[in-house]
């Protein structure tokens, strides 16, 4: 049976026909899109500090994730947390992706795009909300940003907001640091932090 | 236990039911209905128990779609001259070269599917007769009968 030429073909392994498979993807990808299937779309971009995901819903970006953090791991969350209909779909990205690279080229201060702030709720999101006002370059202290959001003793929430940023880099948590002046936590590690605090800082 | 992003599902299971659509419908349609299959499976996707098997359920669907164009060919005119505007999907190789996928095709419908689904996605027969209709027994019989032609129309004096 083993040497059946009929029966070798019939269950040989798919072929990996990668142009075929890509077409395909995109015809789905294009049709989910139109009939209103694409719950969350999905690419990632490269950068200084290593390849990004990023996540679009219908209403916006809706996350930013460092590879420290498994691209599948965030795509899984992603699953259980908004839709499991979840695709790859780079061009759904091309804005958010152009707009990551202009920052990191230093030819972008602020950023414009839809945000969905669905993964965040309550405290944290109105700290989350407030981040953009703390300008290109400067910084501002945990307290301050607690104070800002509207309840000031809410310090270590505050601190949790920023750890938990779904959108690290465009909602700007690495401008927050601690009033002794160590940079504090971050989601995509210190020295990321330090970096994206250094490229804001030279002229 | 939850469902996982749909993209995993296209990774793991498009190119066993792009085969599947192949041996069923031949090269030309077989893209038309993979695209049908897979989009019906995103619409339906976040109702899927997550403990369900997945190829099974493809399969189902790209099932389905099959018997919805062979009654709409059924019902239209056919195309004489059908010229494809995208890259002939019958250029590939695999299909070219093997004319086991045509042999396929001149087989009655229900043998064809019963090899496509257990040979090519590996349904058990069980299944195949929850899917098609019928008893595991007559599913059984029609693949062996299907091997059988397979073997005197293709399968005899190539060996590879």
């Amino acid at each position: 049976m083993n040497h059946d030429p009929v029966l070798a073909t019939l269950t040989a392994p798919p072929p990996a026909e990668e142009a075929t498979h890509r077409r395909l993807h995109d015809r789905l990808t294009t049709a989910a899109h139109a009939q209103g299937l694409l719950d969350v779309a999905y690419r990632t971009v490269d950068s200084p500090l290593g390849t990004l995901l990023l996540a679009a819903t219908p209403q916006g970006l809706v996350r930013v994730a460092y590879a420290a953090e498994d691209h599948d791991a965030v795509l899984r969350q992603l699953a259980v947390r908004i839709s499991p209909r979840v695709l790859r779909a780079p061009d759904r990205l091309d804005t958010a992706a152009r707009q990551i690279d202009e920052y990191f080229r230093k030819r972008r201060t602020a950023f414009d795009l839809e945000l969905d702030l669905r993964l965040s709720h309550g405290f944290r999101r109105r700290v989350l909300a407030g981040l953009p006002s703390i300008g290109y370059g400067a910084t501002a202290s945990y307290t301050a940003v607690a104070t800002a959001a509207g309840s000031p003793k809410a310090v270590r929430a505050a601190g949790t907001a920023c750890a938990t940023n779904p959108l690290p880099i465009v909602l700007p948590c690495h401008r927050v640091v601690r009033s002794s002046g160590a940079i504090g936590h971050y989601i995509g590690g210190a020295r990321a932090k330090q970096r994206l605090l250094d490229l804001e800082s030279t002229a | 236990m939850s469902l996982k992003p749909f993209e995993e599902v296209v990774a793991e299971h498009g190119p066993t039911v792009l085969r599947v659509c192949r041996a069923v419908l031949g090269p030309h349609d077989a893209e038309d209905a993979w695209s049908e299959t897979f989009l019906a499976a995103l619409r339906a996707y976040p109702d899927l128990d997550p403990r369900a098997n997945t190829e099974a359920w493809l399969v189902t669907i790209a099932h389905r779609k099959a018997l919805d164009q062979h009654r709409a060919r059924a019902r239209g005119p056919v195309p004489t001259d059908h010229i494809t505007d995208t890259p002939a999907p019958d250029s590939d190789p695999h299909i070219h070269h093997d004319d086991l996928w045509d042999a396929l095709k001149a087989l009655p419908p229900k043998q064809r599917r019963v090899l496509a689904y257990h040979h090519v996605a590996g349904l058990p027969y069980a299944q195949i007769a929850r899917i098609l209709g019928g008893t595991e027994q007559a599913a059984r019989r029609a693949a062996a009968d299907g091997i059988k032609t397979l073997r005197t129309t293709h399968g005899k004096g190539t060996p590879r």
